[in-house]
């Protein structure tokens, strides 16, 4: 009874730090969001925090920026997620069937992932440079297309922008997809095979419906990931300022030029809070789907 | 049917080696173009025709990559090895004793992973600055002493580990923190070192925190740093090249070292989720 007792008191002993850590650098900060988001706070015209209800929200659901840059976060998501997921998936099969320079091709494909993104997304500003810098648009003339705006142009800055995002996140993908297929039971496939099933049959019937699990779970982790898309679009826009015209710029973006250019603390916490609320949606529609599935 | 076989692996490795080709072109045409003289840019050669060392000189002489290097090697540091001493710690507690509120607190403890850090930075700043934390190296690590992520992976592990161990220990009169000191760490050596690689990798990269916290350039860390030098810069891409070359090349090295560490860190972080 005493050394049960003892140990609790240990227990709590070493859980003080990390509880004081947790409440104020994570659910006080939360709260505190919740709470300026009613507020008119201003860090440069009004130090004083006036409580002003839904008004923010009013704001930024009124306003042309706030929404153009939740439409382009939605489609980095929509555009961005699909291209990632179908490619890595495919690689991954097909580097599943290769047994020579499996590792190599693994290793090749992770290096975007593992370098900081910063460094390739102004490698990549250069690529898609205009003339005559412009290694893309050197390329498309020298084979006799026109060269393309790329970033700066309104139609296709966001899509330059998946683009670079896709190849820095295509080898975490590959890597995951590839070590859920190899758990894949091999005597189902041998079985399948003996009773006549094709490739393409095995894939459709076997493969994919037991990666699924993982797909799942993947395209979860990479909506979230492309929702909170913030440092290439900072470091492939001129002046990191979402453009050209806004048609890069995402919540993020927004949150980080109100807040931190503007100190508009108000508007911009109110914006946090609805980015936060699209994630709770999106992580709890997982957990929806994920129970439905079944294991093998 | 072994023919078919045969031609359809060679159509999979050409595939493959062009992707592959895609993958590290990028790489390539910029650490190529950092010992290309300013002419040279404008001629689409791959390899420089006179290569020259001019870019890195004038990159350690205009700007303080060096000291950005020193600050992220500091503060990815730093915040690793609290991550490692907290998160073991608090893991071996949720592992390995019984008292009221433990379900509650890990509950608490995962939500935590589901509060985007967007939503965070501004209270964070409001810290910094009613703390008097401005211009400091703590202000950039402070948000990631501790991660519920490491918790979770090391509970997981130190679960694991027998009973009877820890028992004969307290027997022998070992204290509890000696327990988690001398037991309990060596043994779960390997989950601490992949969760050691991605937290400092993670530290390393981070961005959006350290742009908004750090206001003098001394204090920079690497990403930071990296952005304000090429926007500087930017139209005189063998300089911006250069730089992305410095702050790139340490990592990738870093990735070679542990590349089985990562792979399979990445890969169990799919299977498990």
């Amino acid at each position: 009874m005493k050394l049960r007792k003892k140990r609790i008191v240990t227990a709590y002993a070493f859980l003080t730090i990390p509880m004081i850590f947790f409440i104020v650098v994570r659910f006080w900060p939360m709260i505190y969001s919740f709470w300026m988001s009613f507020t008119d706070w201003n860090l440069l015209s009004n130090a004083q925090k006036n409580f002003v209800g839904l008004a923010n929200y009013q704001h930024i659901f009124t306003n042309e920026t706030f929404i153009k840059s939740l439409c382009n976060t939605f489609a980095y998501v929509l555009v961005g997620v699909p291209i990632t997921i179908i490619l890595s998936l495919f690689i991954a099969i097909l580097l599943n069937r290769i047994i020579k320079a499996q590792g190599l091709f693994r290793l090749i494909y992770l290096m975007p992932y593992i370098t900081p993104i910063v460094a390739v997304s102004w490698v990549w500003r250069w690529i898609y440079q205009p003339l005559p810098t412009g290694i893309l648009n050197n390329l498309l003339v020298s084979m006799g297309f026109e060269a393309q705006g790329f970033l700066n142009s309104t139609t296709q800055a966001l899509i330059s922008v998946v683009i670079t995002t896709v190849w820095m996140n295509l080898g975490y993908c590959v890597v995951i997809f590839l070590a859920g297929l190899q758990t894949i039971p091999q005597n189902l496939i041998e079985a399948a095979k003996i009773d006549g099933a094709n490739r393409r049959q095995s894939a459709m019937k076997i493969t994919i419906p037991l990666l699924n699990p993982i797909v799942l779970f993947m395209i979860v982790m990479q909506s979230i990931s492309f929702l909170r898309i913030f440092t290439q679009v900072y470091n492939m826009s001129s002046q990191g300022t979402g453009g050209p015209l806004n048609s890069t710029k995402t919540i993020v973006l927004y949150i980080y030029q109100k807040a931190f250019v503007d100190y508009d603390m108000g508007i911009a916490s109110s914006a946090s809070v609805v980015l936060f609320a699209i994630i709770m949606i999106i992580t709890f529609l997982q957990f929806k789907f994920v129970k439905k599935d079944v294991g093998y | 049917m072994l023919k078919s076989d045969k031609r359809i692996n060679i159509i999979i490795y050409i595939f493959l080696g062009i992707l592959a080709f895609f993958m590290i072109f990028p790489f390539l045409w910029m650490v190529l173009s950092s010992f290309k003289p300013s002419w040279e840019i404008f001629q689409m050669n791959i390899f420089p025709q006179s290569p020259t060392f001019d870019n890195y000189s004038y990159v350690l002489e205009y700007s303080n990559m060096g000291r950005w290097f020193l600050n992220s090697l500091i503060v990815a540091g730093a915040s690793t090895l609290s991550v490692l001493f907290f998160d073991s710690l608090i893991g071996y507690v949720l592992a390995k004793f019984e008292f009221p509120g433990k379900k509650l607190i890990f509950a608490l403890i995962m939500s935590t992973l589901m509060i985007p850090t967007e939503m965070l930075v501004i209270p964070w700043y409001v810290m910094v600055d009613n703390f008097g934390w401005a211009d400091s190296y703590w202000s950039i690590m402070f948000p990631g002493m501790i991660t519920g992520f490491g918790i979770f992976l090391l509970k997981q592990f130190i679960t694991t580990v027998p009973n009877d161990l820890l028992d004969a220990a307290r027997i022998d009169g070992v204290t509890e923190f000696g327990i988690y000191w001398k037991i309990v760490l060596p043994l779960v050596k390997p989950a601490l070192a992949t969760l050691a690689i991605f937290n400092f990798i993670g530290n390393w990269n981070a961005f959006l925190w350290p742009l908004i916290v750090t206001s003098s350039s001394s204090l920079y860390t690497m990403p930071v740093g990296l952005a304000f030098f090429s926007s500087e810069n930017v139209t005189q891409w063998e300089i911006v090249m250069t730089g992305a070359t410095i702050s790139t090349i340490p990592l990738i090295i870093f990735f070679l070292i542990f590349q089985k560490q990562i792979i399979k860190g990445i890969a169990r972080s799919g299977i498990k989720g």
